[in-house]
């Protein structure tokens, strides 16, 4: 390095190559950079506000635009999922109202025809207990014509084995009296 | 470079700042091609490879080199916006120039036996001055005389106005100054110490606490240069906002 500087050795740096003083405050070398800064910049410049810059805006706008995009996308399938979640529920509903009269239709239906065999049963029954009480009658009337029968006849055997006689009315009148008893 | 052995501990910090030619020798013309060019060129290449090659595929669904530049030009767009209003943006591309040229600079100069153009004054007077005369020029076509309103409270108490406009007149003069040397001297004073605690780290016996220290003021260094292109792109948005609105 020193070789190298000895020959560019200035007012800013000594035979050694080391810097004299600052070598920010060095006017030599101020034309230099302050050359290539303007350089640097308007480069920068240009490379930004030509190519980088449009491009980058571009790209933000894009993605933006992008984004909108897909959140009212978004926005109208949840709406759409919505109104088929209203659907759905009317129809279920609807179902569940239609159901449940299918149901009360079927159940009054069930309810006539009951009506209508229990009626029925009814009068069978009524017209069976009816018949069986003339049965009963019957029998009831036959037994008691029966037993004023016996009656009679084992008052006048037992009147003849006494000794008497006794004509037929007497003993009947005698004997109703006794069966009213 | 800071360090020559031959005598004992002597270092220099401030050879790194030195402009050589790279190209043979000789004296520095102003177009001669320099480390300090180099350097500036490799920062221009970077700012291509991450803006252009970077966003080349314009994908919608951006690939990681294409976020980095969108996620740069997102937010330096969005301080323009916000610092300077809705008819600032049109200078978006300068401001945007000047952030990268000094983010990139910065962050370049912190690689090894690199050279950092940001650290010298000439350099950061052009921008700082440059951005000074552009944005008074901008602001005196914009709004003719009425620019001179800036210097002048409307709303301070009559017999102050006079104090003040003096005070602020003042201050805007200064304000190119303060712009360009609060960049140069904060990448300056930070690659020097870095040089210096290198020098030290030659003594065995202080070269842990050297080269931890080396470590530290990097790491330092890494935040001071991005703060430091931020600043001095927010104040470039504070001065034009002045120009295109210089009323209080």
């Amino acid at each position: 390095m020193a070789t190298e500087t000895t020959d560019v050795a200035g007012t800013c740096v000594d035979v050694g190559g080391s810097a004299l003083g600052m070598p920010q405050l060095c006017a030599d070398w101020m034309s230099n950079q302050i050359f290539w800064l303007v350089v640097t910049l308007v480069a920068i410049y240009f490379v930004m506000a030509r190519i980088a810059l449009p491009r980058i805006g571009a790209v933000l706008a894009e993605r933006s635009g992008t984004i909108t995009n897909d959140v009212a996308a978004a926005e109208e399938l949840k709406n759409k999922a919505a109104e088929a979640e209203a659907a759905y529920e009317k129809a279920l509903v609807d179902a569940r109202a239609e159901a449940g009269k299918i149901v009360a239709e079927a159940k009054a239906e069930i309810q006539a025809e009951l009506d209508v065999e229990l009626q029925k049963a009814d009068a069978e029954i009524a017209a069976k207990t009816a018949e069986s009480e003339a049965a009963i009658a019957e029998i009831r009337d036959g037994a008691v014509k029966s037993v004023t029968q016996v009656a009679k006849d084992t008052a006048k055997e037992l009147v003849a084995v006494m000794g008497g006689s006794a004509d037929a009315k007497t003993i009947t009148a005698a004997v109703n009296a006794r069966m009213k008893g | 470079m800071a360090e020559e052995k031959e005598g004992g501990l002597v270092f220099h910090p401030l050879d790194q700042f030195i402009v050589k030619p790279l190209f043979g020798d000789g004296p520095v013309q102003f177009y001669t091609v320099t480390n300090l060019t180099l350097w500036m060129a490799i920062a221009l290449l970077a700012i291509v490879g991450v803006f252009v090659l970077g966003s080349r595929g314009r994908a919608v669904i951006p690939t990681r080199m294409q976020s980095i530049g969108e996620l740069i030009y997102g937010f330096i767009y969005k301080m323009v916006e916000d610092v300077t209003g809705k008819d600032g943006v049109k200078y978006f591309p300068y401001i945007m120039t000047l952030f990268l040229f000094i983010l990139f600079s910065n962050y370049l100069a912190l690689i090894p036996m690199s050279y950092s153009p940001t650290s010298m004054i000439a350099v950061t007077a052009v921008l700082g001055f440059g951005v000074f005369m552009c944005v008074t020029a901008l602001g005196f076509i914009l709004n003719g005389p009425k620019f001179l309103g800036l210097f002048w409270m409307s709303d301070a108490p009559a017999i102050l106005r006079p104090i003040i406009a003096v005070i602020e007149v003042i201050s805007y003069f200064v304000r190119p100054v303060s712009h360009s040397i609060r960049l140069a001297g904060n990448i300056m004073a930070g690659h020097a110490v870095l040089k210096v605690f290198a020098g030290f780290a030659a003594l065995t016996l202080v070269s842990p606490v050297a080269i931890f220290g080396i470590i530290a003021i990097y790491g330092l260094e890494v935040l001071v240069c991005g703060i430091q292109a931020y600043v001095f792109t927010i104040l470039t948005c504070v001065y034009l906002k002045d120009a295109l609105h210089p009323a209080h």
